[in-house]
């Protein structure tokens, strides 16, 4: 059942009685009704005033769409979406359905907020609750974008993009996953609202983390999201997405699409933190999260590195990859990702070595407790032209307890000789032994685990920008609280 | 200080300890011998709160406090400290952060501030330096590809700087050599002191030459047999067990 609140629900089946002898494309409406059509999607490319050739892109994705079958080779057990039942445009809340204050938001967010450190102002924030000034967060943003404007950096939602950037826009949207690269990914190109958009020009150093943070006032996160970073010859930008706070969300569904273009000795930094609600402890509720995360090295020596902790949701299919065009190319991969009660994740990267010279590293962190089940699934594929390329994967699996499961299937095909391919696994489990030594020492058992596993994912974590690091730290041992004793 | 009355203990169903007493005062140092499985260890272990250690009879109190009550880590945070016979390793947690975390936990327990991070360098680095380790090693991954007689220093170098009332020492001197063995008296012996106390757990006498303890306790099949001063342990060693009437396999 999809976790819509009853009053979104009243609210458009208010809307919905009103055009019961057929939806039309009417733009002044709030909310779109439930379900999927040519007509819903003609409405969203409205509501966004979108050109033209976006309209018919989304209308091409549809219509693959429909002849596609949603994936089931992962390891995944849940029921599947029904997605005529899905809202797929409802404008953002407006302050009068908002809380007022933090007194009205669920104590149990709160006391996570708190745990993370993070200050009033921000859970206010965070929690969508309706503040008439946004305090300091509209003058950093504004100094932010200003800053950024000089070095001649775009960083707009997709939607402003389409509208102001439309050759950027035609020329890479879709370049990199295109429409009907998968079932979810040509969903999400027939009905993303929400997303960012990124243009970093040639020999432009970016001056600052993005962060998707300060874009949160402007929107809700949407359910499908599509972000598209392109990092012009001998440019660099670190790009932050998510938060450590926990998300809450009222679509049960989140199916995004991330594209990254790396040209000639341009490198791109992605990181996230991705903390939505996992459901309760006996697995009820909880998001899924289905993304389709790619990064082409379109030129020489480029460089992409993903680094993601992956924390939340009740179920997350989702694979970053990079695909290593340019001669030199590198590409990197950096994965925690802890399941905890009925948690399921499939997780992991694909390396595909085209060009000469290239290489990549895979370093996978999986930590499963509870009930819940780890994958990691991975592609290391070498062409025929790719000469003297290299790879190291190397996947360590952590278990908490004896009724989770951690599970590897790495992939490898090399079709050059000269290719060095490595693959090294590791499976341990948080033994008394390390425990009892911690308690021994002071540390509470929550604090002993949170260090434990902090220590197994540190090659990880110290990728992580200076922005994250530290809550992601903490985040680590909320994820796994109760897991032991 | 330390109080164990009619102490029975067992493991997975196992009786271990049955009907064990120790008394021991400040100021004390008291050394436990016994054979091979007479529940040395298990002594250690319960005293300081391990899971799977079941208290079927009798008590642990320390400094008035029901110590059984407390969870181990509330037992560290009242002032005991075990040295491991067996310290374990935790990949990717530097020892500088794991006695930092471990501090800052102890003194949270006692409703004190955090150490500042000056002061606990400049700790740190003073007591390595006594006890004669590389400062590099502060900065390697607790117990992580150190060498048997690294992991017992770095054991001393924990306890000086968590500085204990209580000190049990779990076999701390096996498989040490003569100058490893001589560093570990050493940080044994600093502990010692008018409000502290010292329990050696050991199976040769050769550490008490150098920790030289006021009483010498011999434990066998999970009871103290026989209590008597150092004496008692320079007999063990020129007899053995069986001199003392003791079957050394009795367990």
């Amino acid at each position: 059942m999809m976790v819509s609140t009853l009053e979104t629900r009243q609210t458009v089946e208010e809307v919905g009685s009103d055009y019961k002898y057929g939806f039309v494309t009417d733009i002044d409406m709030v909310k779109a009704p439930k379900g999927l059509n040519e007509d819903i999607i003609r409405f969203i490319s409205a509501k966004k005033e979108e050109p033209e050739w976006l309209l018919d892109w989304r209308l091409k994705a549809y219509r693959k769409w429909l002849t596609m079958e949603e994936p089931e080779w992962a390891l995944l057990d849940y029921e599947k979406p029904d997605f005529q039942d899905i809202y797929y445009y409802a404008a953002p809340k407006s302050a009068d359905d908002r809380p007022k204050s933090l007194d009205e938001v669920d104590p149990e967010l709160l006391r996570t907020y708190e745990k993370l450190g993070i200050s009033l102002q921000e859970q206010e924030v965070l929690a969508g609750v309706a503040v008439d000034v946004v305090f300091d967060s509209v003058s950093v943003a504004t100094t932010f974008r200003e800053t950024l404007k000089e070095k001649g950096v775009i960083f707009c939602s997709i939607s402003e993009a389409a509208r102001d950037y439309p050759e950027l826009m035609r020329k890479y949207l879709g370049s990199v996953v295109p429409a009907a690269d998968n079932f979810y990914a040509a969903l999400n190109s027939a009905v993303f609202t929400d997303g960012t958009f990124v243009y970093i020009p040639k020999g432009v150093r970016c001056p600052m983390e993005l962060s998707t943070y300060f874009r949160i006032n402007e929107a809700n996160t949407g359910q499908f999201e599509r972000t598209l970073i392109i990092a012009d010859d001998e440019s660099y930008v670190s790009y932050l997405e998510g938060c450590t706070a926990p998300m809450r969300d009222e679509n049960q569904l989140h199916a995004a699409v991330v594209e990254i273009v790396v040209l000639e000795e341009a490198e791109v930094k992605y990181s996230t933190v991705q903390n939505w609600y996992p459901g309760d402890k006996d697995g009820n509720g909880g998001i899924y999260n289905f993304v389709t995360k790619r990064a082409a090295c379109r030129g020489t020596n480029s460089k992409v590195s993903w680094t993601q902790v992956e924390t939340g949701s009740a179920v997350t299919w989702k694979y970053p990859s990079c695909i290593l065009q340019g001669d030199g190319s590198v590409g990197e991969f950096y994965s925690v990702a802890i399941t905890n009660n009925y948690q399921q994740a499939d997780t992991g990267t694909k390396m595909i070595h085209i060009g000469k010279n290239t290489s990549s590293t895979i370093i996978s962190k999986g930590i499963s407790a509870g009930k819940a089940q780890n994958v990691y699934r991975g592609l290391v594929r070498v062409l025929p032209n790719a000469e003297n390329t290299r790879n190291f994967t190397q996947c360590d699996s952590l278990l908490i307890g004896d009724e989770c499961g951690a599970h590897t299937v790495p992939y490898i095909e090399t079709k050059n000789p000269t290719a060095q391919v490595e693959h090294e696994a590791t499976t341990s489990k948080i033994s008394e032994e390390q425990l009892f030594y911690c308690l021994q020492r002071g540390l509470d058992v929550e604090e002993s685990v949170s260090l434990i596993v902090n220590g197994f994912c540190k090659e990880v974590m110290q990728q992580l920008p200076m922005e994250f690091a530290v809550e992601a730290q903490k985040l680590l041992g909320i994820s796994l609280e109760g897991s032991v004793g | 200080m330390l109080d164990i009355k009619n102490l029975h203990v067992e493991v997975e169903g196992k009786k271990i300890l049955r009907g064990l007493n120790l008394t021991v005062n400040a100021g004390e140092v008291h050394a436990i011998m016994g054979p091979n499985g007479a529940g040395k260890s298990t002594l250690a272990y319960a005293i300081c709160g391990k899971e799977g250690y079941e208290i079927t009879e009798g008590s642990v109190t320390f400094k008035g406090k029901d110590f059984l009550e407390l969870e181990a880590n509330e037992r560290a945070g009242e002032g005991a400290f075990l040295g491991f016979q067996y310290p374990v390793e935790i990949p990717g947690v530097t020892n500088m952060n794991f006695l930092k975390t471990a501090i800052n936990s102890i003194r949270k327990y006692r409703g004190e501030d955090e150490m500042a991070a000056v002061d606990f360098l400049k700790l740190i680095r003073a007591k390595a330096a006594e006890l004669d380790m590389d400062p590099e090693m502060l900065k390697r991954a607790v117990n992580v590809g150190f060498s048997g007689g690294e992991k017992k220093r770095n054991e001393m170098v924990q306890m000086a700087m968590i500085d204990p009332i209580f000190s049990v020492l779990d076999e701390t001197d096996s498989g040490l050599d003569i100058d490893a063995l001589r560093i570990v008296a050493d940080g044994i012996n600093r502990m010692r002191g008018d409000d502290k106390a010292i329990l050696v757990i050991t199976h040769y006498q050769r550490l008490l030459d150098y920790v030289v303890p006021d009483y010498v306790h011999v434990l066998s099949d999970g009871k103290i047999v026989k209590s008597g001063d150092k004496e008692l342990a320079q007999r063990l060693e020129k007899e053995g067990y069986a001199g003392l009437g003791i079957d050394e396999n009795a367990a």
